[in-house]
């Protein structure tokens, strides 16, 4: 049927399986680059109403996580200082900034400062702050180095894969408690990290759930 | 010692035991019961009656979709069409609101839509017993049926696809029940029949799509030479794209039949399979009525009953309409009656054994679920399913029955009725009476779920009249193998 269709139809079969081939390692690649947390989450990081800078405050000056983030050893959730907090010292220091004119409006009008979220889990996932860094867990891992941030952004990708990651192994993320707020530390600053993890794993019988509802409660 | 001595003188072999003996009666042979053996002539029967050529048998088939479009066929489309909008905007309500919109409710979280895709799956099995099982047991009386019911089969499964994807609510996770890597670390539980039902039924889908598909290929040709000589040259194109070059030379031959029994091989456990799968996803749970051994071949049985229900359903109105009758002989409405009658026996015994079981096996939870099938708030349910199920495909012992063509239609629907409700009071019944007596209800379909099931008959019926209007309904070249002219040897004697 040389009239109906050309000689090089009869490429067609290959030149479709080719494209077919190619078009699905397209599909893949791009998917797994563009379309996971690792490219949608991660480098996330707003212009903030206040430029606060993490690196000034707790890298250079060595304020402790704590004193702002207050409750993050005893609640479920790490809570966002209030303006009184930063007011306990920028009554005295930089009193009159205008960069901390919105500080200073939601200290005399007890409105909060309109942070911009930035790490978040869906909602129907349980996350608990106090358990994890009452275990040995520390901020860095999943906000990364904020020590060192002048802006924060999203650094690590908060996947379920990123949970499950630690879930299922957790020793080599582990730590003394009273280095969960060293950021700079590392496990290979302590002599026999994972003989101490285990150590630490069997005393305080840590189990991290791999069910779906330990987390999808 | 008698029988052995009878044997030595019918092989007339000498054996070390009882050597004399063997000897003695080789000297004294017995003698013939008969002077001359004249076996019983059992004629094939003749699958392509009143000698029609085979110029005649591609006029007819191609002169289907040749001649001008039929008014009925208009009609039965656009009401078709109507009836498949309810299935559409069913599931339009369903993705928009969510799965609440059916019926569904503790105890009964599976019901109609479930109900729904085994009756659509089961159906489908017919057309690829037909394409497989008795292609390798060389039954030629599938040819003038073998397409159309693969066709069913294809269409089946379209219907039966809709309803566990819907059932999952939020249809865009749909992707989840294939193994796809994710940045989530959702992995599918292999364990689950329902997972393993995934692979079962898109497996079948597929090989149905390839084996359909590669019959097609020599029809597709011809209807492309055919509008081309009659310069109808876009629609030739399109039969040409999708006939793939076939010229009909000897290697082109060669590798499609070769083609086509690899396919018959591969679907061959694909019949028995799919819907022995089906049936894990209630024979593994532990609930009583469900969970029994004798369901994978109880319910293959009832898919091939409810799927030659169907296709008896589709075949006898299209021999009515196309005049067919020379091709689809009273020989193949016999056939596939039989079929129907034995798989349709099989499910009875089923039925009865399922009662059987729970008596002998003297588990009162067990007991108590048949005795409420038979006797609790679904009784209507479950004499429905008897009655089209066990004393329906009996009628077709009867040869006067088999040979009213209206009569066989009808009962072929009771069949199909019969087999929805077998899985609807599998399903409902069991779930309706589970463990804990205060948590028992009783399930009502709502409108969205019941406008959804009855718009996948016109989901099918749509389907099915593209396929009767644009595609060849038999393969041309099998049935001009089975005509009587075709075998060089019909006269000589074997």
């Amino acid at each position: 049927m040389s009239q109906l269709f050309p000689k090089s139809a009869n490429k067609l079969p290959l030149q479709i399986i080719i494209f077919l081939i190619v078009f699905a390692a397209v599909v893949t690649a791009a998917t797994t680059y563009y379309a996971t947390p690792e490219y949608t989450r991660v480098g996330y990081a707003p212009v903030q109403p206040v430029p606060f800078s993490h690196a000034l405050h707790n890298g250079q000056l060595g304020i402790n996580c704590r004193y702002c983030h207050s409750n993050v050893e005893k609640t479920g959730f790490a809570n966002i200082p209030t303006s009184q907090t930063c007011m306990n010292c920028h009554n005295q220091i930089k009193a009159d900034s205008p960069l901390l004119a919105p500080v200073r409006a939601s200290y005399e009008s007890g409105n909060p400062v309109p942070w911009i979220q930035i790490h978040q889990v869906p909602d129907y996932v349980y996350f608990n702050h106090s358990v994890h860094i009452n275990r040995g867990v520390s901020c860095v891992e999943c906000h990364g180095q904020v020590n060192e941030m002048e802006t924060v952004r999203h650094e690590k990708s908060l996947s379920m894969g990123f949970c499950l990651d630690c879930h299922r192994d957790p020793a080599p993320r582990l730590r003394p408690l009273d280095k969960i707020t060293d950021l700079n530390w590392t496990p290979a600053q302590m002599a026999e990290h994972d003989k101490w993890a285990a150590d630490f794993i069997a005393r305080n019988k840590i189990a991290p759930p791999q069910s779906c509802t330990g987390c999808h409660r | 010692m008698s029988a052995d001595s009878t044997t030595a003188t019918f092989d007339d072999a000498p054996r070390s035991r009882d050597s004399a003996h063997v000897h003695h009666a080789s000297e004294h042979p017995r003698p013939a019961i008969l002077d001359e053996v004249n076996p019983a002539r059992l004629p094939r029967a003749t699958l392509v009656e009143h000698g029609r050529s085979f110029n005649w048998i591609t006029e007819k088939i191609c002169g289907i979709i040749e001649g001008k479009t039929p008014a009925w066929w208009w009609v039965c489309f656009i009401t078709a069409a109507f009836v498949a909008s309810w299935t559409v905007m069913g599931l339009i309500y369903l993705v928009s609101t969510g799965v609440g919109v059916w019926g569904h409710a503790n105890p009964v979280n599976w019901a109609w839509d479930i109900v729904n895709f085994v009756f659509w799956i089961g159906i489908g099995h017919a057309g690829t017993l037909i394409s497989a099982i008795l292609c390798l047991l060389r039954q030629k009386w599938r040819t003038s049926i073998n397409r159309a019911a693969e066709a069913m089969t294809i269409f089946a499964v379209v219907c039966a696809a809709i309803f566990p994807v819907f059932h999952i609510g939020r249809i865009w996770f749909a992707w989840f029940l294939f193994p796809i890597p994710n940045s989530n670390y959702i992995w599918q539980n292999f364990r689950s029949p329902l997972e393993w039902d995934v692979f079962a039924v898109s497996t079948y889908g597929t090989v149905s799509v390839l084996f359909w598909y590669v019959g097609l290929v020599p029809d597709l040709a011809v209807l492309r030479d055919r509008f081309f000589n009659a310069g109808k040259k876009i629609r030739s194109w399109f039969y040409g794209l999708f006939a793939m070059g076939w010229r009909g030379s000897n290697r082109h031959w060669s590798n499609y039949e070769m083609a086509y029994v690899i396919l018959a091989g591969v679907s061959t456990p694909l019949v028995l399979s799919v819907h022995t799968i089906v049936s894990f996803d209630f024979a593994v749970s532990l609930l009583p009525g469900w969970h029994t051994t004798i369901f994978p071949p109880y319910f293959v049985a009832g898919a091939i009953f409810s799927g030659f229900g169907m296709v008896l359903t589709l075949m006898l109105p299209l021999r009515a309409v196309f005049k067919l009758e020379d091709l689809i002989t009273q020989y193949h409405i016999d056939c596939m009656c039989k079929i129907t009658l034995a798989t349709g026996t099989i499910v009875g015994y089923a039925y009865a054994m399922e009662f059987f079981i729970a008596w002998y096996g003297a588990n009162p939870y067990e007991g108590f679920t048949f005795i409420n099938r038979a006797f609790g708030p679904y009784a209507w349910a479950y004499w429905i399913m008897i009655s089209c199920n066990v004393i329906t495909p009996q009628l077709f012992w009867f040869k006067k029955i088999r040979r009213n063509t209206a009569l066989v239609w009808i009962l072929s629907i009771f069949v199909n009725v019969g087999m929805w409700f077998e899985r609807f009071v599998i399903i409902v019944t069991s779930l309706a009476r589970d463990f804990l007596p205060s948590s028992w209800g009783y399930y009502s379909p709502s409108v969205v779920e019941i406008f959804t099931f009855f718009g996948t008959f016109g989901v099918f019926s749509v389907l099915f009249l593209l396929f009767i209007r644009f595609l060849p309904i038999m393969p041309m070249a099998e049935i001009k193998a089975v005509t009587p002219q075709a075998d060089g040897h019909a006269h000589s004697h074997h």
